[in-house]
């Protein structure tokens, strides 16, 4: 492992939890609120892992594997997706493959995890959930099929470091298409508002927020840490594609990427800020417009 | 200049797309509008190596007609007959999207295995040109209110139009113009059709029309 790569390893360990408390302040600036202070999410990580879990007596081992599985499922994504011109410390062929189906091994098991507690609130959001991800994960795969067209190689490392400043300028319309591909699937998969409320509680039409309903203490935190995770590697996805910042120079690039990740988290507040929850019906429109815009992307590629 | 022609046909063939997955009326109205528009980009674009002032007018005349009088004639209608409904698409609108990128696949099959009198001005122009061709064609007999088969005939226009802005070079401005005109009067009568359809009948589904007797 290179110096370079740990970057794109180690900065989202230390400060995927930040992206969230930007995303937070941002919606409260907006909102004309204070807000929570930036570093909440570490605050609550904290308080969570001092506290006990709580099982019920309906739950199984499924249940408590879960939380565990499924951040351990994030933390080896973590070192095949790079971090703009950054590599990652684990890149290969076909890892693109690997990264899409780690992150399905995190659903497939915070979706189980949902149904072990028997409860058929809990039931009725891991439906949705599978549901829009089976729509999310075409549209993942086919809009990188596009880039990897482009960059002539199956790992996230090589065809992210083939688009650079000459490939946007030989195929701009195509790249603008899989970024807003991989926005909508950013905004899907991590349960952000056009899709799902991520703070509402208790409430009929939420997605993520009612499987982890029944985890408590450790679990808890590493479901929130875990999706921190994710939110920083889907978005790590989109703010590599649309900044080709490619100088070769490790420290200009990662601090280009970390900068991207940041402003990635406002403009995710200002979209909160912006626009209201769909109705359950659009969510699949939107997805399928996703994935059309990506297939377009691919064909506009083979073309 | 080829990246100016392939980004405005790729948002070219992006409305197409939404135009298949959008559900309400007015939305379809402002769609096809942005297209009309679009198409205007587009001569200056195919033309920008020679901008004279033939282009500039013939870009403006599709800007006016096709950007802001169509859509202006077509709310108008819809306010009069008062049907600000959805569309009540035959088939759904995710099928419709799907429906389109099968187009879009076969649209850019077909533009490889059509032997061309010249080169076209840029490699999307065939396919983006068949695929809006096919849309138009597919919302004509996918949906049902007699207002979106307005705004489906003026996309089919747009199709054919893109064809010929991107393949023949100096079509005699005239024959733009008549073109232009035509599809103007056709738009022009089909609005007024389906007002007095409206008042007459208090609805503008296409399916009851062939059951109208007088």
């Amino acid at each position: 492992m290179t110096q370079a790569s740990a970057i794109a390893t180690l900065a989202p360990l230390v400060l995927a939890p930040a992206l969230l408390g930007v995303i937070t302040r941002t919606k409260a600036i907006v909102a004309g609120r204070t807000g929570a202070p930036l570093l909440q999410p570490y605050y609550d990580l904290a308080k969570l892992m001092r506290k006990s879990a709580v099982y019920s007596r309906t739950t199984t081992w499924v249940f408590r594997a879960g939380p565990v599985v499924g951040l351990a499922a994030l933390l080896i994504a973590l070192l095949v997706v790079p971090l703009g011109g950054v590599p990652a410390p684990l890149g290969f062929e076909g890892d693109l493959i690997v990264f899409a189906y780690l992150l399905g091994l995190l659903r497939f098991l915070t979706v189980i995890a949902a149904l072990d507690t028997g409860s058929s609130f809990e039931g009725m959001g891991a439906s949705r959930e599978v549901s829009f991800a089976a729509l999310a994960e075409p549209a993942l795969l086919l809009g990188l099929a596009a880039v990897a067209r482009k960059g002539g190689s199956l790992s996230l490392s090589t065809m992210y470091a083939h688009v650079d400043a000459t490939a946007w300028a030989g195929a701009a319309p195509t790249f603008a298409l899989v970024a807003g591909t991989l926005l909508a699937v950013f905004l899907a998969e991590n349960t952000r508002v056009p899709v799902d409320d991520p703070t509402t509680h208790l409430e009929l039409t939420m997605i993520h927020e009612v499987m982890v309903l029944d985890h408590s203490g450790p679990d808890l935190a590493f479901i929130l840490y875990g999706s921190a995770l994710k939110l920083w590697l889907l978005g790590a996805l989109f703010v590599s594609l649309v900044l080709p910042v490619r100088s070769g120079t490790v420290w200009v690039d990662a601090g280009t990427a970390l900068a991207g990740m940041f402003a990635l988290a406002v403009l995710v507040g200002l979209i909160e800020s912006a626009m209201a929850r769909w109705r359950l019906l659009r969510v699949p429109q939107f997805l399928v417009g996703a994935g059309v815009m990506a297939a377009l992307a691919l064909v506009f590629m083979l073309g | 200049m080829a990246g100016r022609v392939d980004s405005v046909l790729v948002l070219l063939a992006l409305t197409s797309v939404l135009l298949l997955g959008s559900s309400r009326l007015v939305r379809c109205i402002r769609i096809v509008a942005f297209q009309g528009m679009l198409l205007a980009v587009l001569t200056l674009a195919v033309h920008a190596h020679a901008l004279t002032l033939r282009v500039a007018m013939l870009a403006a005349t599709i800007l006016a007609l096709k950007g802001a009088a169509f859509p202006w004639l077509l709310s108008r209608v819809l306010q009069e007959a008062d049907v600000r409904r959805e569309i009540e698409p035959l088939v759904s609108y995710v099928s419709s999207m799907l429906v389109g990128v099968v187009g879009f696949a076969v649209s850019f099959w077909l533009s490889e295995r059509l032997p061309l009198p010249t080169p076209p001005i840029s490699s999307l122009v065939l396919p983006v040109a068949l695929f809006t061709t096919l849309v138009g064609l597919f919302l004509i007999v996918s949906r049902r209110t007699a207002l979106t088969q307005v705004l489906a005939y003026l996309v089919l226009e747009n199709g054919i139009y893109t064809f010929g802005v991107g393949l023949v070079h100096g079509t005699p401005m005239v024959v733009e113009l008549g073109v232009l005109l035509d599809v103007f009067v056709a738009v022009f009568v089909m609005g007024i059709a389906i007002f007095h359809i409206n008042r007459e009948f208090d609805h503008i589904d296409a399916n009851q029309l062939a059951a109208l007797r007088d």
